[in-house]
């Protein structure tokens, strides 16, 4: 695969910060450049602002200092082709009344797309994720798994060079989260798109990424980065094997440091609650 | 039986036996006590006077309903033309809301005079008042069903670029639809209040005479059973009118919706 590090740099983020109108620093000070086929994983204790850090690579809020480069260019630039970013929030977030296929086809919908097209690529993303029989279904007619899968699917039908991924597997079942991590990794692989993952498990993040950036709370910040040098495909073999088990105490040992450094007071709550009602 | 056809059958069935002890008792009490007409009438006698005055109650019946089915039209209208409106702009729900406010507590018996005089035409003086009456909650519950959107779906629109125009009619009136079903409910109800009550400050007889004129002369002439006859009418047409809009909105949100769905399901 793409070698961390070599390809052209997708976002690159220099002294970003983010503080709320409450006045809640949520990030201080963010050096993070984000290169071509990365599969980067963002993991820290809630309250870390990984999830803020997402939304502002995803240009969906400004930072309040610093700035964020995509593509080298801003981000009014990015949405055409080769500057495409697709999102998967934490819940599946699909429109209830709205057939597996109406969802998936949205973004594709409100860029004017027509209709014959839209509904080939929607039917190619739903086969990538294998919710290809479930097309014609209402969202409340799938299990939680095949929600997420649908999610993804939407993420994937704009066929984005750049795919953020908010805790998309936090809420499901074990079997279900390594059956969709194994998935994820197959889709990558054979689309050569960078993704930014955001996790509060490890092993999560140990299992599927190129490089895991590790983030401390008060304020949230990036303590280290370090990158996972095992071969992909990486099979469930993996996830027992002794590389695997000491990638994970590395970035256990430094989420541990940077809980033990932070303050315990309130202070991951109140950045949780300012970035709710945002 | 199988439990959904049970509760279906229940649903029915619950009501009706209710209703058919309420009958049984008050027609015994009425009987038993000898209870004069003129004061209370016996379930049969009120049954009996609907069918003598059939003719008479009917066209009453159609003229109230008709003036409560126009003022609900045009509530809906004009309640989800001003909720479009205010979710456009925060200034405009701000500035105006407060007078929607004012209109929803300002009890139509005082305002009803003034608009009967104002408009010339009696019957659309009569459906202003029922739409005065109707509109608040169709108001209230499509503004807040517009605003009460999936934020994660809204932060997908601002992903997508989507317009504003497509934001409203793929994302914001879908969602509000379940809201202003609710306020659709509420306000068929209180149309035919408000048509019935602007009925008796009008107090219009003659050919156009609806069931609160009916009622009026029926108490002025102690003619009690058929009082209690249109008032038995005004009870149907209100479940009717209610029934309506259940089923409206089972149409519309069926598929979907968790309110609209079996509870088994």
């Amino acid at each position: 695969m793409t070698p961390p590090g070599g390809g052209e740099a997708i976002v690159a983020l220099s002294g970003v910060a983010k503080t709320y109108d409450n006045g809640t620093q949520a990030l201080e000070r963010i050096d993070l450049v984000i290169r071509d086929g990365e599969f980067v994983t963002l993991v820290g204790p809630s309250g870390c602002g990984k999830s803020t850090l997402l939304h502002l690579i995803a240009g969906l809020s400004r930072p309040s200092a610093g700035r964020i480069a995509w593509w080298s260019g801003t981000f009014d630039e990015t949405g055409g082709p080769g500057r495409r970013i697709g999102l998967v929030f934490q819940s599946p977030t699909l429109m209830p009344w709205a057939s597996v296929t109406a969802n998936v086809r949205l973004p594709l919908d409100l860029a004017r797309v027509a209709r014959a097209d839209a509904n080939a690529a929607a039917a190619h993303a739903l086969a990538r994720v294998g919710l290809a029989a479930a097309s014609a279904r209402l969202p409340r007619e799938l299990s939680g798994g095949m929600r997420m899968r649908a999610s993804i699917a939407r993420a994937l039908v704009t066929n984005p060079d750049l795919l953020l991924m908010d805790e998309p597997f936090g809420a499901l079942d074990e079997f279900t989260r390594q059956r969709l991590e194994s998935d994820l990794l197959a889709l990558w692989s054979a689309q050569r798109v960078t993704v930014v993952f955001v996790t509060h498990s490890i092993q999560e993040a140990v299992f599927l990424s190129t490089r895991v950036v590790v983030m401390g709370a008060h304020p949230g910040r990036i303590l280290d980065a370090m990158s996972v040098d095992e071969p992909y495909p990486r099979s469930d073999a993996f996830r027992l094997s002794p590389a695997f088990a000491a990638l994970a105490q590395q970035v256990s040992a430094c989420v541990a440091k940077a809980s033990a450094d932070a303050l315990p007071d309130s202070a991951p709550l109140r950045a949780n609650a300012a970035r709710r009602t945002r | 039986m199988r439990p959904d056809t049970r509760m279906s059958v229940l649903r029915f069935a619950a009501p009706l036996a209710v209703a058919v002890v309420v009958v049984a008792a008050w027609q015994i009490l009425v009987s038993v006590n000898r209870i004069p007409p003129y004061i209370v009438p016996s379930p049969l006698l009120v049954a009996q006077t609907l069918y003598a005055d059939r003719a008479l109650l009917l066209n009453s019946l159609g003229v109230t309903l008709g003036i409560a089915l126009a003022a609900l039209a045009l509530a809906t209208l004009v309640g989800v033309a001003t909720a479009l409106i205010f979710v456009q702009s925060r200034w405009l729900e701000m500035s105006l809301f407060p007078y929607a406010i004012l209109l929803q507590v300002t009890p139509i018996v005082s305002i009803a005079p003034l608009i009967i005089i104002w408009v010339r035409d009696t019957r659309t003086a009569l459906v202003l008042c029922a739409v005065v009456v109707a509109i608040f909650p169709i108001i209230s519950n499509t503004t807040l069903g517009l605003r009460s959107v999936d934020r994660g779906l809204l932060d997908l629109f601002r992903l997508s670029r989507a317009s504003r125009w497509q934001t409203l009619w793929r994302l914001r009136v879908p969602s509000a639809l379940p809201y202003f079903f609710g306020g659709l409910r509420i306000a068929s109800g209180l149309a035919l209040i408000g048509a019935v009550v602007a009925e008796f400050v009008a107090g219009t007889g003659g050919q156009g005479a609806g069931l609160a004129y009916q009622i009026l002369l029926a108490g002025i002439q102690l003619n009690i059973p058929r009082l209690f006859a249109a008032l038995v009418l005004i009870a149907l047409a209100g479940i009717a009118l209610f029934a309506a809009t259940v089923g409206l909105s089972r149409v519309a949100l069926s598929r979907w919706h968790e309110s609209a769905l079996d509870v088994e399901s």
